[in-house]
């Protein structure tokens, strides 16, 4: 599609061409300087905060506006184990769906159901967060917990009372909240598997599950691994849903049936009355860290794509 | 491509496992495999299904044409916080939608460039970036030195997290477009960029504003960016410069009070959101179907 090796024919008209393609070429340019932009403001409104606590600030469990002590431990805990919980749960039960639909489902049944998994991605986050307030919660109360406790009660994962909100309420609605992008992705990667891969197996008499697990998942793996990042990197900063589920209490329990927080939860809960310059620039900073953890999961995730897109090359060992 | 149903051959024994064990677990994994797909579409039906029960018996007329009420006093609606969302949308359209098109039309036109590559891996990037960072940002850019809350910094949020849709779709859709048709332009003696301004981006126009509607459905639900930013009004306002209400945020708001009248609303709230969000969904679905056909 390279139009612009048309040769022009006069000056002028080379020029307007020329134009054009700056004009163009600046509003590409304009993605990553946001993208820097970013960067460079949260540095910035971080600084008060990144100057007097340094790294200390991910190993303390102090988080006293008053007294002006911050530190974020109980929250990225919250952050990183409710994100474990959802993938989890999101990445078997979304691998599943990408088989059946890459290799399983009739033409008829893969569109809709497609369709179906998409529509979840496009739920707004506070609609999960109602649900889960009014549902989800309840549920988990009356039925699961019970349940849980009554099987698995001996670890000390599943103790403490039925409160219903908590770490895997949040793990639940997160888990629904990011299968659609390991699924989208998944199906797309295991697409591009050649078709003569799956040939060659099922010529060596191989069953189709024998198929999937041998020919089929080998060649995509790499994509299913950035599939799992892209969701990784959604759960950790899904804001809404969770403050609305977890229970908002910066403590670290070992029980998952306890209430926590999360650093997203906590920006969205305090930023708006944060009151002094020192408590904004804490949050500022805990949102940076925020932006660069997720910043690095989504950049590995869309090169360990790109590695499959490629082709062949990964099936060497 | 139905393969996970083709059962063993008989002449394919493995030295140990027997052919009826590969049969059955084979069998089993495709079983499983549906069972996946089943609960993961469970939760989807649950919350549409919770929705109806509750959001339809909630919507009246009042929901849209009055203001909220007192604090715990039945009555009131959301019609400030649905004017509020579509200004919102409105200024997010004009930071977003002007960005995304040139900058799609930039990445199917010239492509195999480094700024090209750099500019759709930025894209994807921002599109996984949590929304509310967005927010951060827009707070630093312009409630900091305004020194207050703004419609316009909830619209300048929004129109960032809008841009990669916009790319990305826009890119997709100019790239369908034939090759004939530019040259045919092109054998006229018709500019490149007349070509791609008069025949290229025309022909596309339909795919493209569709996905400007696919875009503009996934912000409008949007909550985090707008806590700090929009920061959400009781009451009536047109000012830019001003905080204004939103339906996500109200949504929110009622969602987490005691009172069951708000609650009520909430689900009023949550379904408009996602009826929004299904129509321009399934819409967009049935446009690109025929745009499929027409190639």
């Amino acid at each position: 599609m390279a139009v612009n090796s048309a040769a022009p024919r006069s000056p002028v008209r080379a020029t307007g061409d020329r134009v054009f393609q700056y004009v163009l070429a600046a509003t590409a340019v304009a993605i990553p300087l946001i993208m820097g932009a970013m960067l460079i403001a949260l540095i910035d409104a971080g600084m008060p905060a990144i100057r007097r606590f340094g790294l200390a600030f991910f190993a303390t469990s102090t988080w006293d506006p008053v007294a002006g002590e911050f530190g974020v431990l109980p929250f990225v805990y919250g952050t990183l184990v409710s994100s474990a919980v959802a993938l989890l749960l999101a990445v078997p039960l979304g691998l599943g769906v990408a088989i059946f639909l890459s290799e399983l489902a009739p033409g008829w049944v893969r569109t809709p159901v497609r369709f179906l998994v998409e529509l979840l991605a496009a739920i707004p986050s506070v609609v999960y967060g109602l649900w889960g307030i009014f549902v989800l919660v309840p549920w988990v109360r009356a039925t699961l917990t019970p349940l849980l406790k009554s099987t698995l009660g001996f670890l000390p994962l599943f103790t403490g009372p039925p409160l219903g909100i908590g770490m895997l309420t949040a793990g639940l609605v997160l888990a629904i909240m990011v299968v659609p992008f390991i699924v989208a992705l998944s199906t797309e990667v295991m697409r591009t598997v050649p078709r003569s891969q799956r040939e060659a197996a099922l010529a060596l008499g191989a069953t189709g599950w024998e198929t999937t697990r041998t020919a089929v998942i080998p060649y995509a793996r790499s994509g299913i691994a950035g599939a799992i990042f892209l969701a990784l990197a959604r759960a950790l900063g899904e804001t809404m849903a969770v403050t609305m589920v977890i229970g908002n209490v910066p403590q670290i329990k070992a029980s998952l049936l306890a209430p926590a927080y999360t650093v997203s939860a906590v920006i969205a809960n305090e930023f708006a009355e944060a009151t002094s310059d020192l408590y904004v620039a804490a949050l500022v900073y805990a949102g940076l860290v925020l932006f660069l953890v997720t910043l690095t999961v989504n950049i590995l995730a869309r090169v360990l794509v790109r590695r499959v897109a490629r082709g062949p090359a990964l099936i060497r060992e | 491509m139905a393969i996970l149903d083709r059962s063993p051959k008989p002449d394919a024994r493995g030295p140990s496992v027997s052919n009826g064990r590969r049969r059955v677990t084979n069998s089993a994994m495709a079983a499983v495999t549906f069972l996946c797909t089943l609960a993961v579409l469970t939760p989807l039906f649950l919350i549409l299904g919770f929705l109806l029960r509750t959001g339809v018996g909630a919507l009246n007329l009042d929901f849209f044409t009055h203001l909220p009420g007192a604090a715990g006093e039945p009555g009131g609606g959301m019609a400030n916080a649905i004017a509020g969302t579509i200004m919102l949308l409105g200024l997010a359209g004009l930071v977003g939608i002007p960005l995304g098109v040139l900058g799609g039309v930039f990445l199917a036109e010239y492509p195999g460039s480094r700024l090209g590559d750099v500019a759709r891996l930025t894209a994807d990037v921002l599109n996984g970036m949590p929304s509310i960072v967005m927010g951060l940002f827009a707070y630093v850019l312009i409630v900091l030195p305004l020194r207050h809350f703004s419609a316009l910094a909830g619209g300048v949020a929004l129109g960032v997290m809008l841009i990669p849709t916009v790319v990305r779709t826009t890119e997709e859709i100019v790239r369908l477009v034939p090759q004939s048709i530019r040259e045919a332009s092109l054998a006229l003696g018709i500019p490149v960029w007349k070509t791609t301004l008069r025949v290229v981006v025309p022909t596309a126009s339909a795919g493209i504003v569709t996905g400007i509607m696919v875009g503009l459905a996934r912000i409008a639900g949007e909550t985090a960016p707008l806590l700090f930013t929009a920061f959400g009004n009781r009451f009536w306002n047109w000012n830019v410069l001003k905080p204004v209400a939103a339906l996500p945020l109200q949504i929110f708001a009622y969602a987490i009070s005691p009172f069951d009248d708000w609650h009520r609303q909430a689900w009023a709230g949550a379904l408009v959101l996602v009826g929004l969000v299904l129509v321009v969904n399934v819409a967009a679905r049935f446009a690109a179907g025929r745009q499929v056909k027409l190639r």
